[in-house]
């Protein structure tokens, strides 16, 4: 076991103290009194184009300084998705258009001085629509005679297979495909064919999407807003307004959570636009309704599953066809639907067939972007509840399947190379991979062995255990980059300045922890600023699980560069012939064989005061990008209690043994599963985006759209598995958004070894676990 | 209309909207640790203490908290401390922003339940919503704090 000083250690968040304290700290925190407030007039139709728009009487209202329609504002087609450059999204959405494609989507733009001065206006905006028929279905999209995105502008930065006129988003097809399938198939002794289906999810960022903009005495524009990605929202805005980036600044302040809905720009766009216009600075504060109707869920996905093995149970074939729904704007839509693929497909690496293709479809529902787990999460539940299936005709305990097929340590996949995020991957080994470890140490401690399948406790009580296990990524291989630079200070501390985005996360601590750890000095010597594209080094921000892997190594190359720039000048000032002789611990640099010694702050006074000539700024940096993506493992066990009489699960126990290589902090690694797996509960159980029949969402607050509270956790355990991953920082993998995969399937798979009732739509409410029941009596 | 009133020990006079709720006059005076979460009086961020008894501060109408004593997270200095370090030690903390509506609810809490436990410490704080934590960790630290085991 490797001993570390700074890193491996549970450490405080740096800025937790002061945001519990109450310090204004987020974006609408730091917004002048003065600031117009910006609201958005929306459709109320799913589907309609403008006829015509008449905004006179509304301009005359007190206090309006602003309001835009489709004809004030450039027309340049974006995508509003924050990932890599050229963008795998389609770029089919303006700032604003003549059609409107869900209800909730944007009409006009208005600002005024009062939140009341901007209702009335907006009450005053005639608005004629021609109503067309809305795509409401998904597996009815493609080819369906309405045509969302009929306008010629839309297009994709490199093939993604978008094919507007029959409504598809982007397509992957003839590519993932090794061995033959059917021939493969039909060679199996048993095989499993499934559909299952998994719903859109809300992110429920606590903070709602905030933006504030303002013009600085350099006449440039300023906005601070709640973003995982600050660079990439730069790059957007300009793209958008068709202005030099230099001209804009985007700083990220504290974002109260993120979970992948602050990945897509907002409101960022519409206060922009209004400080340009106004020269004022601006606000917009999404309303609860604004962030579930008019932001992104998670993607619908449908999918159908083969799987098929023989007597051994070595699963020899492993095919999966997806629709995905990607609604009204193509947001993520091919990145999602390739990690559904690119997740699930090597754990399970024994095969000689395999086969993953499919489409992203256009409906007129709210967009889907990003969320945590996205495209994994929805591919483990039908995969992993297909495991289990499949071990039924097998026979075979399933966690004995599991360990029987699963990729191990030093093996690879050749998926990792076919499929990457929008395009071709990379070839890996698993250099770290304590996935069978997980397993096993996770049925010891939800006691598999007693408990499975199930015991009836009372008459109208079951109780049950269920597993399922996953793999992540530690961020996209060559095409995320992220960059630190360390500043010395004259009283020995030093500046951590990184483009990372801290969403709550506490990167900034674990950054902080990385870049002491480099340089050999305690972590309260460094004082991190992240994320403001002026100020900072380059990162892309905080997705696809990239900041400890991608963004540490950033912070610990700057780190070991800082540290050789220390010993280098301490040589010189202790006289040293050669640096070698420097012996840098305890914050003092000692000579060997000597008496001779300068402490890290005396050094630091006499680069800035009292070396003479020698006098200068000590600047480290490093930037990291990675050929690999080393994945974190896990396995999720469920121990439930089933109501027979109502359907009604209970989950008792949820049970997370977790590989992330080294957890740099280990109580906020920790917190990063507890989290996931709660919230991966909520979506198994009941969290459910719900439409009325002409398309507009029912489920639009926070009272018709349950995310579970602490009354509905009975008990997590979460326990990680000693491991080192060597292209890690420190042995570090990413922890981010593993969590959130299992909880679908092995409530599933826990349902199913209660009562022989297998759901394959989740949620997994008491309805359909009633039906079952009853369907099977 | 002008109000008067008592937040955390001082009196501020301020010219309200008869409308407005207290969420929206306690932000504006500059108590930034409260937050707005959602519209519904659902989420618990807004959560100030009137009188010693937590309340939502978005349902709450400014007009009626005239005459009544208001604290928000800022107003209890040294004496969140305990709460804020059993929270943070735990990593619990998360993006903070359900925090300072948290430590003056579990402060409320370690006032009125004389005999604390492990589910009326669920009931007491189930209306303050966490989206990060999964709250395991929150009641880790709160029950040390509460001196539960």
């Amino acid at each position: 076991m490797m001993k570390f000083k700074e890193v491996k250690h549970s450490i405080p968040k740096v800025d937790g103290r002061g945001l519990l304290k109450g310090a204004s700290a987020y974006t609408d925190d730091l917004t002048v009194n003065s600031a117009l407030i910006v609201k958005l007039l929306r459709s109320p139709y799913a589907f309609a184009k403008i006829k015509s728009i008449d905004t006179k009487k509304a301009q005359k209202v007190e206090g309006i300084e602003c309001i835009l329609t489709y004809k004030d504002v450039p027309r340049i087609p974006i995508t509003r998705a924050g990932q890599g450059y050229p963008e795998p999204s389609p770029k089919d959405k303006f700032i604003l258009d003549n059609y409107v494609r869900y209800v909730g989507d944007e009409v006009a733009i208005i600002a005024g001085t009062t939140e009341k001065v901007v209702e009335d206006a907006m009450k005053l905006i005639e608005v004629d629509y021609e109503i067309l028929e809305p795509v409401l279905d998904f597996e009815k999209a493609e080819g369906h005679k309405s045509v969302i995105h009929p306008e010629k502008e839309i297009y994709s930065m490199f093939p993604l297979g978008l094919d507007a006129r029959n409504n598809i988003a982007c397509s992957y097809l003839d590519t993932m495909i090794v061995g033959d399938m059917d021939k493969t198939l039909a060679e199996c002794d048993f095989v499993v064919k499934e559909r299952y289906y998994t719903h859109a999810q809300q992110q429920t960022a606590m903070e709602p999407h905030t933006s504030t903009a303002y013009i600085d005495v350099q006449e440039r524009l300023n906005i601070i807003t709640s973003t995982q990605n600050p660079y990439h929202t730069r790059r957007i805005i300009g793209e958008a307004l068709n202005k030099p980036l230099r001209d804009i600044r985007v700083i990220k302040p504290r974002i109260g959570g993120g979970f992948g809905a602050k990945q897509q720009i907002h409101n960022d766009i519409y206060t922009a636009i209004v400080t340009l216009k106004t020269g004022k600075p601006s606000k917009c504060f999404y309303t609860r309704k604004e962030v579930n109707e008019s932001s992104f869920t998670r993607h619908q996905m449908r999918f159908d599953i083969q799987l098929g093995a023989n007597k051994d149970g070595i699963i020899q074939a492993f095919d999966m066809q997806l629709l995905s729904n990607t609604g009204a704007y193509g947001e993520h839509s091919l990145t999602t639907f390739m990690v559904a693929g690119s997740k699930l497909l090597p754990m399970y690496n024994k095969t000689k067939a395999i086969r993953f293709e499919g489409k992203v479809v256009y409906t007129n529902k709210c967009s889907a972007g990003a969320y945590r787990g996205y495209g994994a999460i929805q591919a483990n539940f039908a995969v992993e509840s297909a495991i289990r299936e499949l071990a039924e005709k097998l026979k075979m305990d399933p966690v004995e399947l599991r360990l029987k097929n699963c990729i191990k340590e030093g093996e690879t996949s050749p998926v990792f190379q076919v499929m990457g995020e929008g395009g071709e991957g990379i070839a890996q080994i698993m250099e770290s991979c304590k996935l069978d470890y997980c397993i096993k140490r996770g049925r010891e401690l939800i006691g598999w062995n007693k408990k499975y399948p199930s015991k009836q406790i009372a008459p109208n009580k079951i109780r049950s255990v269920g597993t399922a296990i996953a793999m992540q990524g530690s961020g996209i291989p060559l095409l995320d980059m992220g960059a630190a630079v360390l500043k010395l200070n004259d009283d020995g501390f030093f500046n951590l300045l990184v483009g990372a985005t801290d969403l709550g996360t506490g990167s900034d601590t674990v950054l902080s922890q990385i870049a002491a750890e480099a340089i050999g000095v305690p972590v309260d010597r460094i004082v991190i600023t992240s994320s403001d594209t002026d100020t900072t080094p380059y990162d892309v921000g905080a997705y696809a699980s990239s900041t400890t892997f991608v963004s540490g190594n950033a912070a610990r190359k700057a780190g070991l560069d800082m540290r050789a720039k220390l010993i280098e000048e301490a040589a010189r000032a202790l006289e040293a012939v050669h640096k070698d002789d420097v012996i840098f611990e305890d914050c003092t640099f000692k000579l060997k064989d000597s008496h001779e010694s300068i402490t890290l702050k005396e050094l630091s006074e006499g680069l800035y005061y009292k070396f003479g000539a020698d006098m200068k700024q000590l600047i480290a940096s490093g930037s990291n990008t990675s050929p690999k993506s080393p994945p974190p493992f896990m396995t999720g066990f469920v121990e439930i209690e089933l109501d027979i009489e109502t359907g009604k699960i209970d989950v008792l126990e949820y049970v997370g043994v977790v590989d992330c290589g080294t957890p740099i902090n280990p109580n906020l690694a920790r917190i990063q599963v507890e989290g996931g797996i709660l919230q991966g509960i909520g979506m198994a159980m009941y969290e459910d985006v719900v439409y009325s029949k002409d398309g507009k969402m029912l489920t639009n607050n926070l009272m018709k759209y349950k995310i579970p509270n602490r009354k509905d956790v009975k008990k997590i355990t979460v326990e990680f598995a000693e491991s080192y991953d060597p292209a890690g920082p420190y042995g570090a993998k990413s922890v981010g958004e593993i969590g959130i995969d299992t909880p679908l399937a092995a409530i599933a798979n826990a349902v199913y070894n209660a009562v022989g009732v297998r759901i394959r739509s989740v949620p997994l409410t008491p309805e359909k676990v009633l039906h079952g029941i009853l369907e099977k009596s | 209309m002008i109000l008067k009133l008592n937040i955390n020990n001082k009196f501020y006079n301020t010219n309200i909207e008869s409308d407005e709720s207290l969420l929206v006059v306690l932000r504006h005076l500059g108590f930034k640790s409260v937050k707005k979460g959602c519209d519904t009086g659902t989420c618990g961020v807004c959560s100030v203490l009137i009188d010693g008894k937590p309340r939502l501060s978005c349902q709450f109408l400014a007009a009626r908290a005239q005459g009544h004593k208001i604290t928000t997270v800022e107003g209890l200095g040294k004496k969140a401390d305990a709460i804020i370090d059993a929270i943070v030690n735990e990593g619990a903390d998360q993006c903070g922003y359900c925090g300072p509506s948290l430590v003056l609810t579990t402060y409320a809490m370690k006032k009125e339940l004389k005999d604390p436990t492990v589910n009326k410490i669920k009931h007491y704080l189930a209306g303050n919503l966490c989206r990060c934590s999964g709250y395991e960790g929150q009641l880790r630290g709160i029950k040390k704090y509460m001196g539960v085991k």
